[in-house]
């Protein structure tokens, strides 16, 4: 695509959508831009944090476009713009451990029914959920979480899609772009067909549906 | 209390002193950060950060090396050591809650005797961070608390029973303050070091279970 407004403009009001990215690792900054810039509204933004000073999913907040927020860190010193909300009770929050959070939506990808952790049992965030023993041993039963769409950060793309990742920007980007409906990357060079190793790509690209390299007209 | 930075330094050393060679230790956000440049250099440890770092180095010396796609759990930026590499995030919780942990190191709000750690949600509170806490507390074979001995206004934080919300039970293998070093055993809570100057009686006091007397701690017991 030749802008970011391109890319997102499928996303609709009310929509399901993955933000990939930890601390600044891995977050798709200009898209999630775009995304601010199309005045959306009721979205469900599943992400690690709630947002940091004003910007990127803080922003998304502050312009009333979100009406829920599941991740496993809401309150930290940098989300303030979050819990203003929260506090106001203009946005709703489902607090998910990480690893549970990162495993329903691998679930969720790989066509699976939900997973059994012990991560939660005995705790409030077990609360309301199934309990099931295996072996004598107490877990939780867990939902998939898929997306309508799934905003990603990769370092190179190619013609067809595939993704490579660059350190720790990986994180949670790979599992999101398995497990929305759209799948819609920002990277940060494209390059043609073959310049990847085919043995380093670590999303396919089909399972991407649209990307843009900030600084070029490719798709 | 607040600590100064030498007294984490130190607790942060007393920790290290903890780790063996090949164990692979996840490291958590706020104080348990500095134990990764507490690490002698002889020592061969892997460590782990949630979000998908395996053999994670000390924060850089020089600002040139810093790099956004390269940050600890507490969103600080971090080194790869040699032979390091990345996962994807369903691929770093596996290695924690699979048993690949030696050792955790958590900062906490309330330990209780049993082992039960709470650290993620303040009592009464609508909302907390739990972040990978309970995964890595679950899966991990030791789990070392690394925390202020009381409350910012002098409440014993290690209890006999937690009044803040769990994060994980009986998951705790030993805690280290600015006071002493506590094991949690079958048989109760051990102690295990004293901070230099630091009286049996004045831990005791800051401290709501009983303790048991270590062997290495040249007292009674």
């Amino acid at each position: 695509m030749n802008n970011a407004a391109a890319v997102v403009d499928c996303i609709f009001d009310g929509a399901t959508v993955f933000i990939g990215g930890f601390g600044r690792g891995g977050v798709p900054e200009l898209l999630i831009e775009a995304v601010c810039d199309r005045k959306l509204s009721n979205l469900t933004i599943v992400t690690n944090n709630s947002g940091t000073a004003r910007t990127g999913i803080a922003r998304l907040i502050e312009q009333n476009c979100v009406s829920k927020i599941v991740c496993s860190f809401p309150i930290a010193k940098e989300s303030y713009i979050f819990k203003e909300w929260f506090e106001a009770g203009k946005i709703a929050a489902e607090v998910v451990p990480q690893g549970t959070l990162v495993e329903r939506m691998s679930c969720a990808g790989a066509g699976l029914g939900g997973f059994l952790t012990p991560v939660g049992v005995g705790t409030e965030l077990a609360e309301g959920k199934e309990h099931i023993t295996v072996d004598g041993r107490q877990f939780l039963l867990e939902r998939p979480l898929r997306g309508d769409f799934a905003l990603i950060k990769a370092d190179m793309v190619d013609p067809r899609g595939n993704l490579t990742y660059r350190n720790a920007a990986r994180n949670f980007n790979p599992v999101m772009a398995m497990a929305a409906d759209m799948v819609l990357v920002e990277a940060n060079r494209a390059v043609g067909l073959g310049g990847i190793d085919p043995n380093i790509v670590i999303t396919p690209g089909i399972y991407v549906d649209r990307y843009w390299v900030p600084g070029s007209a490719r798709n | 209390m607040a600590l100064t930075e030498d007294t984490k330094v130190q607790i942060a050393r007393r920790i290290a002193a903890e780790l063996q060679d090949d164990w692979v230790v996840n490291v958590g956000t706020g104080m348990p950060t500095a134990v990764l440049k507490c690490v002698p250099d002889e020592r061969d440890i892997i460590f782990h950060s949630e979000n998908g770092i395996v053999g994670m180095g000390p924060e850089p010396t020089d600002p040139a090396q810093i790099d956004t796609d390269l940050q600890s759990a507490g969103k600080r930026p971090v080194t790869l050591m040699p032979g390091g590499c990345f996962v994807h995030h369903r691929d770093s919780f596996a290695i924690a809650r699979g048993g690949m942990l030696d050792a955790a190191i958590l900062g906490g709000y309330q330990v209780a005797e049993n082992g039960d750690l709470a650290n993620w949600k303040l009592p009464g509170a609508k909302l907390g961070s739990i972040g990978g806490a309970m995964d890595i507390c679950v899966g991990a074979k030791r789990v070392f608390i690394m925390m202020t001995h009381t409350t910012p206004d002098g409440k014993p934080k290690i209890v006999r029973s937690l009044n803040y919300p769990l994060t994980a039970s009986r998951c705790v293998t030993k805690i280290f303050t600015e006071l002493a070093v506590i094991a949690v055993t079958a048989a109760g809570l051990v102690l295990e070091t004293l901070a230099p100057g630091v009286s049996l009686e004045t831990v005791q006091k800051l401290t709501e279970p009983k303790l048991i007397l270590g062997k290495g701690l040249g007292l009674p017991g």
